[in-house]
């Protein structure tokens, strides 16, 4: 019996990579990633698109919205390794370079925003309602929304941001609400 | 908040996943992940492999069936059933929960089975597949079973499934007599868990209840199948009197825990009122009259 007896070095765990590819925005991305990365860590800190938010990290506020195929997922709440193959649209994918989209356009001349933390999923949400519904009532906006969370504006706002839009989108000129009062910025 | 470490596997078909699932003692299936992707970055659960089953195809229909059952596939998404156009003709009870599941961003995700397979004493589902008398189809190595939903249950979180099987679908029998019920739901903001949820399944020939079911979400540890309240209407043509009958069974049935959504009583006060306005509703018009 020697002072000590030698032992084989612990290999590290193995860690399991995996190759995904994507649509982000109309482009194809690739990366290498462990499955465990959330769909939200890939899109901010990998690709650094910041605009999705991560809020409660618990599948509750829906900052984190994204549209997964065109339908609103919450991307602290699927892995980044789901996605492989599949179409993603964060809020950077909504503007082109020189116009603001409708939706954005409406949060903008209605106030739809305060701190704006919530405002990309909130976006996003509304994307998915008016390409399936073009014409929502005011009702079917709030139902629309009520997966995220919005803790400064008491949601008027943001609603008829999503009204101004969807007739805008219609191809009618939404009434400004500048207009009627005269200058909301004033 | 990162999940502890696992290998994922997509496999494009059920034999190679139930095959993925018997290789390893520590896996779990991956359907919507609205539960699931949770209670792993919380640690509740740490799977050493998570078999996604997304890709596997035919699993997301659902639909009445030749013989009058109605199945659900695995990959129905809460969404799915929330937008079906036929499925109130078919399924009310279920047709009435699907817009109350969770908020509308975890629907167009999460799968009604899988949300069975949870097995969360909350949750909403379960009553439903409880008021409906219906089952979960389990595939695995040696073939397919059929488990009754209060067999497939055992306790909170837990279900008879075998780590190598997979639930495919849901069936609920054919209806001898027309289907009617709903669910009501009393949650204190969308996305909440309910304070109190009622499912309520009849099947009716003309007027007369021929087989009832209630189910009662959030008001005990677990599901609760409300077997006496049924019974005190199965044969009856929903008078007020059974109705009451009932209504105080199914508050009886129920063990709610005071907590920050309500009282015991409150729940079981809530219980009562659901179960009576459910009914209610398919009263005949001679009864309301009298």
């Amino acid at each position: 019996m020697t002072l000590f007896e030698e032992v084989p070095v612990t290999t590290a765990e193995e860690i399991p990579v995996r190759r995904v590819e994507m649509r982000v925005n109309g482009e194809t991305r690739a990366a290498n990633i462990e499955p465990r990365l959330l769909l939200a860590h890939l899109i901010r800190n990998g690709m650094q698109l910041t605009g999705t938010h991560t809020g409660c990290d618990t599948t509750n506020c829906g900052a984190c919205t994204v549209l997964f195929d065109g339908q609103p997922v919450k991307s602290c709440t699927m892995f980044a390794v789901q996605a492989d193959g599949h179409e993603i649209t964060t809020v950077e994918g909504l503007a082109t370079a020189s116009e603001l989209h409708p939706i954005q356009e409406g949060f903008k001349d209605e106030h739809g925003l305060q701190c704006g933390f919530c405002t990309p999923g909130m976006m996003l949400s509304a994307k998915a309602l008016l390409d399936e519904n073009p014409n929502p009532t005011e009702d079917e906006v709030r139902w629309a929304l009520s997966g995220n969370l919005c803790r400064c504006t008491g949601y008027q706002n943001i609603v008829k941001a999503v009204l101004w839009a969807a007739e805008k989108m219609r191809g009618d000129e939404p009434a400004s609400e500048d207009a009627a009062d005269g200058g909301g910025e004033a | 908040m990162f999940p502890s470490r696992f290998r994922y596997e997509a496999p494009s078909s059920l034999g190679e996943a139930v095959a993925l699932l018997a290789s390893h003692d520590d896996s779990k299936v991956l359907a919507g992940g609205q539960s699931l992707i949770p209670m792993m970055k919380l640690r509740f659960a740490s799977p050493a492999l998570l078999v996604d089953i997304n890709n596997i195809p035919g699993l997301d229909q659902h639909g009445a069936q030749p013989d009058g059952s109605y199945r659900i596939g695995a990959l129905v998404r809460h969404a799915d059933l929330e937008k079906s156009t036929t499925l109130g003709e078919h399924q009310p009870t279920i047709a009435a929960a699907a817009p109350l599941i969770a908020d509308p961003i975890v629907r167009t995700r999460g799968t009604f089975v899988g949300s069975v397979c949870h097995a969360d004493p909350q949750g909403d589902w379960a009553s439903c597949l409880v008021a409906l008398d219906g089952s979960i189809v389990a595939h695995g190595p040696t073939g397919r079973r059929t488990i009754p939903v209060d067999d497939f249950v055992t306790g909170p979180f837990q279900t008879v499934l075998a780590p190598d099987e997979i639930a495919v679908e849901a069936v609920i029998g054919a209806a001898s007599g027309s289907r009617k019920g709903g669910y009501l739901k009393l949650e204190r903001r969308v996305g909440d868990f309910a304070t109190v949820g009622v499912a309520v399944a009849l099947e009716m020939s003309g007027s007369t209840v021929t087989k009832a079911g209630i189910g009662l979400t959030g008001v005990g540890s677990a599901t609760i199948n409300a077997r006496e309240a049924a019974d005190a209407i199965v044969g009856s043509s929903l008078g007020d009197d059974e109705i009451a009958v009932a209504a105080e069974a199914a508050a009886a049935a129920s063990s709610p825990r005071s907590d920050h959504r309500g009282s015991a009583d409150y729940k079981r006060h809530v219980v009562a009122t659901f179960v009576g306005r459910l009914l209610a509703q398919h009263q005949p018009a001679e009864a309301e009259v009298a």
